[in-house]
């Protein structure tokens, strides 16, 4: 952790003008991250969590404060969101080469790296489906599988298995560290749930309500791979009681 | 099994049909020059077939038709389009726009007409002008419906505006744009004949208005024939369009 850090947030705060004198989304948010790190934001809703995410993917400018990257590039970004958010209109296959094809990567070689994809989220036999006919779980693996492809710098997740059921969602948490594992990215997640952080990141920062500020940062020191049994032990046990009693 | 029988049903409702005027012609003993026959009508769609009259005056329709069509479509999208985008030039164009639309073009087509002559250009003006409207709003509404989220997804790509538009703004909008299509083929049809009725030496509406002058009755029905299966065919290739880019959207194969 001696290596300069790859995102470097100073005081970051944003304020959402409105009629009441601006809405304080988030204040104050200091942090940094460096390469192949796992972080964490986990938060109650309306503690600014997507703001923040939204800020480092560069869709909105902070009201102060700054954002800067190693070196000050640009870095390549891949995002998933709380909804799939595929192109109803393209199929798995196209929808995942979506980044590659924005790069301007020859059609044959961005549907190689494509397929690679598929088969690292285990989405095999569905390349020509149509979005409308898969499944919550299915769609979101097409989802990171699209934020994957292009080998971004930087994976943004956005409460990325709040639109799952339970248990399709604790099967995505044992995929996702794999993924996670062997593409060695530097995530940054937000989330509003305890097992999802403690179980995927290196690192949990708990947000307070609005306006959101950093309360407590906790690392995780789980081994890895993690896999299911790890939620129940007790030092999984009583990471969470930490978390939870920070949150309000 | 189902669709062919439904096919026969259509196939068979048309034979009554035919039936049936046959019919009124006989019992009410209306002259014919009133109410022509199947037949009649039948036999002087050959004729004009025969002597090339029929193709002729059709071809030329359908050129007004196709040309309107086009402009009309190219500008009505690409007004739409930047409507859709900025909110202020929606707010300066829409009195026009409103207004247009409570002017019924039969009323402005003599005045386009002594504008720009009776060629076709006057046609096809009249023709691109009502179907404007409603390809221009659905533009609007497609392009206004595309998902916020998409646009998020497409930035944090850093996709350039030329990449929002291809390839998420124009397949997104399709749909409802190519529901605008259908209305705007169709009146198409009516947007041509308008402009051939008020003045025009060639086309249908030309061979409905010598037909309706000479007493030949049997002609005006052949010519309002050839308008119906020319709206029909337009209707058609909306229909295949649709089935060739929105099959997405349609049962899972």
């Amino acid at each position: 952790m001696t290596a300069k850090p790859i995102l470097t947030v100073k005081n970051l705060s944003v304020i959402f003008p409105d009629s009441n004198g601006g809405l304080h989304a988030l204040d104050d948010i200091s942090f940094e991250v460096h390469s192949r790190d796992f972080i964490c934001f986990l938060g109650p809703s309306g503690s600014g969590k997507t703001t923040l995410l939204r800020i480092i993917a560069g869709l909105l400018q902070p009201s102060s404060g700054q954002v800067s990257f190693v070196d000050n590039l640009q870095p390549k970004i891949g995002m998933v969101f709380q909804q799939a958010h595929l192109m109803p209109w393209r199929t798995v296959m196209d929808n995942i080469k979506l980044p590659l094809e924005l790069e301007g990567m020859d059609e044959s070689q961005a549907r190689i790296k494509a397929q690679e994809m598929i088969e690292l989220v285990g989405l095999n036999g569905f390349e020509d489906s149509w979005p409308r006919d898969l499944s919550g779980g299915m769609a979101q693996r097409v989802g990171i599988a699209r934020s994957l492809v292009h080998d971004p710098d930087l994976l943004l997740l956005d409460e990325p298995f709040a639109s799952l059921d339970a248990l399709t969602r604790e099967r995505m948490w044992v995929e996702l560290s794999r993924i996670w594992q062997v593409k060695q990215k530097t995530v940054i997640m937000v989330t509003h749930s305890i097992n999802e952080s403690l179980f995927l990141a290196d690192d949990v920062l708990v947000l307070t309500q609005r306006p959101g500020k950093i309360k407590l940062e906790v690392k995780v020191d789980l081994p890895r791979p993690r896999n299911d049994d790890i939620r129940y032990t007790s030092h999984f046990g009583k990471l969470a009681r930490k978390l939870r009693g920070a949150i309000e | 099994m189902k669709p062919s029988f439904s096919h026969w049903l259509g196939l068979f409702s048309i034979i009554l049909g035919v039936f049936a005027w046959e019919l009124i012609v006989r019992l009410s003993g209306l002259p014919r020059f009133i109410l022509p026959s199947p037949l009649d009508v039948w036999m002087r769609l050959l004729k004009s077939l025969a002597d090339g009259s029929l193709l002729y005056h059709t071809s030329i329709t359908l050129l007004e038709i196709t040309l309107g069509l086009a402009v009309g479509v190219t500008f009505a999208t690409l007004l739409g389009y930047m409507l859709a985008k900025s909110r202020s030039l929606e707010k300066v164009l829409s009195p026009y726009l409103v207004a247009s639309q409570a002017i019924p073009v039969v009323a402005i087509a003599p005045l386009l007409v002594i504008w720009l002559g009776h060629g076709i250009i006057s046609k096809v003006v009249i023709c691109a002008l009502i179907v404007f409207f409603p390809v221009l709003v659905n533009t609007v509404v497609g392009v206004r419906a595309v998902p916020p989220a998409l646009y998020d997804m497409m930035h944090s790509l850093r996709a350039s505006r030329w990449q929002v538009m291809s390839k998420l703004e124009v397949p997104a909008s399709l749909p409802v744009l190519l529901g605008g299509l259908r209305i705007g083929a169709t009146l198409s049809v009516i947007g041509a004949i308008v402009g051939e009725l008020v003045d025009a030496k060639e086309g249908l509406g030309f061979l409905l208005k010598v037909g309706d002058f000479q007493y030949d009755t049997s002609m005006v029905f052949v010519a309002v024939i050839m308008l119906v299966a020319l709206a029909l065919a337009l209707y058609g290739i909306v229909t295949l369009l649709e089935k060739r880019f929105l099959k997405w959207q349609h049962t899972p194969s």
